[in-house]
């Protein structure tokens, strides 16, 4: 699914008078199947962008299109990957990946198991979420997105928690997910590898007012290895424009 | 009352714990350390009935004032065989089991409803907690007034108690439920149905189970209260007729029986606190020697 972003604000109230403007302007038109990822310094916006995409947050203005509809609400159909686990502490692992779906049914049953796989949970199927490591944990939030299969998946910081290793292989995952599903991938990251690694256009952020201050193609073919040159003159040249828009911090 | 907590929250998480760090030893060392945790608990009531026995066999202490121990044991042990005890016992349970279901099932119907409309929060929250603050003796003579001196009135005197411990925690309960959570069940759509059985009611789970305890010890408060108020059975007229013929020995086993019922469900509670919040990760208390 194409997500078009048109003219998108955001202001929070932050006293009687004053405003504080969190997005102002956000244009940007994702294609279908296209992996973005969003970089940029912290308090920018970027999870509210990612909000107002789910149709979490209603009180913008401006429009977000979701293959052409006009966005209406939250659904399954844009999954979202929070930047906190935000499992149900009640539910074990399984059962809070399977949330309103019953394990009982078969098709669902074999789909947890395959995803318990995938996230390399295999053992944990029935532990609660105390139980969990933070990175485990996020894991579990990756699969409860995954078994429904959204055309849309947006990831707040998803691999935040996780040790080099994992975090790798999620990554791997998640671009074995994108070119066997076509979902349309839209992540938050902070970290330049990450994004290099994943996306077909990353789009870089300012802050104060949230602002989308440079769009960078990356055409480079999957799967990316992080030491190879072309990799590396990517890095520089984010680098540089990161210096450019003086957001170093 | 912490020992028990301790007993059933914390001796099967320390099984969990033990068995996965080591294989030998580790039934007995936690049978020993649950042993020992009952020890604990005795040694406080043994002594004060150590001390009691004492004075009272080696003093001259009135029997009508303080009768001893083995006294109050011989007349428990009379009222059991006689079939007395259980009489009283059977009919006094009834009235509690039925006063604390109706007062606790409406309790937990309008603190749900409450808790889940604003609208209904403004229209009946002020009136319930208006109602809440009347304490049962001023309403006893009214209900006596309205039901008569039967069953009825007793009931519903113990059901007004068990009512609000539940309304306020079920409605605190939901009203607590972590805003992050519903973001999570309206990103991923479920019905209402699901809303309720998925999210809210675990969430409230905490509070409502501490409401129907709240709400049991309320019931055994009215009860007695009902019981005092005039009747021909149950444990609280055992008790008055014991005192006009100043048997206190009698009256004495009557409070203890109040009181062993009253813990007694209050640990059938916890057990089903144990069972459905074994989710939860808690603290239970700081002594490194437990
Ligand atoms: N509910 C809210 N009420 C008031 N202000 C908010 C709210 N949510 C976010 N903000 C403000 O909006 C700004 C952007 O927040 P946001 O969470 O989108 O940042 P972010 O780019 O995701 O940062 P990070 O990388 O640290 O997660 C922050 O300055 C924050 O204070
Ligand atoms: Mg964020």
């Amino acid at each position: 699914m194409s997500v078009t972003i048109k003219s998108v604000h955001r202001t929070f109230k932050k006293s009687q008078e004053e405003d504080l403007i969190v997005l102002d302007d956000v244009n940007l038109h994702i294609k279908k199947e296209e992996f973005i990822t969003i970089i940029g310094p912290s308090g920018c916006g970027k999870s509210t962008l990612l909000k107002i995409i789910a149709g979490l947050d209603r009180k913008f203005h401006g429009s977000i299109l979701i293959g052409g509809q006009e966005l209406t609400g939250p659904g399954i159909k844009q999954g979202f990957i929070f930047q906190e686990h935000r499992l149900f502490p009640w539910l074990t692992v399984e059962k809070n990946i399977a949330a309103d779906l019953s394990l009982n049914d078969s098709e669902i049953r074999r789909k947890v198991d395959e995803l318990i796989e995938i996230v390399r949970l295999k053992g944990f199927e029935k532990a609660y979420p105390r139980e969990l490591s933070g990175g485990m944990a996020q894991r579990v939030a990756i699969a409860r997105a995954l078994l429904r299969n959204p055309d849309v998946l947006l990831l707040d910081e998803p691999f935040g928690a996780l040790d080099a290793f994992t975090r790798t292989h999620l990554q791997d995952v998640l671009l074995d997910i994108w070119k066997k599903k076509k979902t349309t991938m839209i992540l938050v990251t902070h970290d330049l590898d990450e994004s290099i690694y994943l996306a077909n256009r990353l789009v870089i952020m300012t802050p104060r007012p949230g602002r989308i201050s440079q769009i960078i193609e990356i055409d480079m073919p999957y799967p990316r290895k992080k030491t190879d040159v072309r990799f590396q003159a990517i890095r520089q040249q984010v680098l540089t424009e990161f210096e450019k828009s003086e957001l170093i911090h | 009352m912490s020992k028990a907590r301790a007993a059933i929250v914390a001796g099967p998480q320390a099984a969990i714990k033990k068995a996965r760090y080591s294989q030998n030893n580790t039934v007995w060392n936690t049978l020993f350390k649950r042993i020992l945790i009952g020890i604990r608990g005795l040694i406080l009531p043994v002594l004060i009935l150590g001390i009691w026995q004492f004075v009272g066999s080696f003093y001259d202490v009135s029997d009508t004032l303080l009768p001893t121990p083995a006294a109050i044991f011989h007349s428990f042990l009379d009222l059991i065989f006689t079939g007395e005890l259980w009489a009283h016992l059977k009919i006094s349970i009834w009235r509690a089991a039925v006063g604390f279901g109706l007062g606790a099932g409406l309790g937990l119907l309008f603190g749900v409803i409450v808790g889940f409309s604003s609208r209904s929060e403004q229209v009946m929250d002020p009136t319930f907690q208006m109602l809440r603050t009347i304490p049962h003796l001023a309403v006893a003579p009214l209900f006596i007034l309205w039901f008569g001196f039967g069953e009825l009135s007793k009931v519903l005197l113990i059901a007004k108690g068990a009512f609000f411990p539940i309304y306020v925690n079920a409605f605190l309960g939901i009203r607590g439920v972590d805003s992050k959570l519903f973001e999570v069940a309206r990103v991923l759509e479920f019905s209402r149905f699901h809303l309720i059985t998925k999210l809210i009611l675990p969430a409230a789970m905490p509070n409502i189970l501490l409401g129907i305890r709240l709400s049991l010890g309320v019931a055994w408060l009215g009860l007695v209260v009902a019981e005092l108020m005039g009747s021909s059975e149950g444990i609280g007229y055992m008790i008055m007729d014991a005192r006009q013929f100043s048997n206190t020995d009698i009256v004495f086993v009557g409070i203890i029986i109040f009181a062993v019922v009253g813990k007694w469900t209050d640990s059938l509670v916890r057990v089903l606190e144990a069972k459905l919040l074994k989710w939860r990760d808690n603290f239970n208390g700081d002594d490194s020697s437990r």
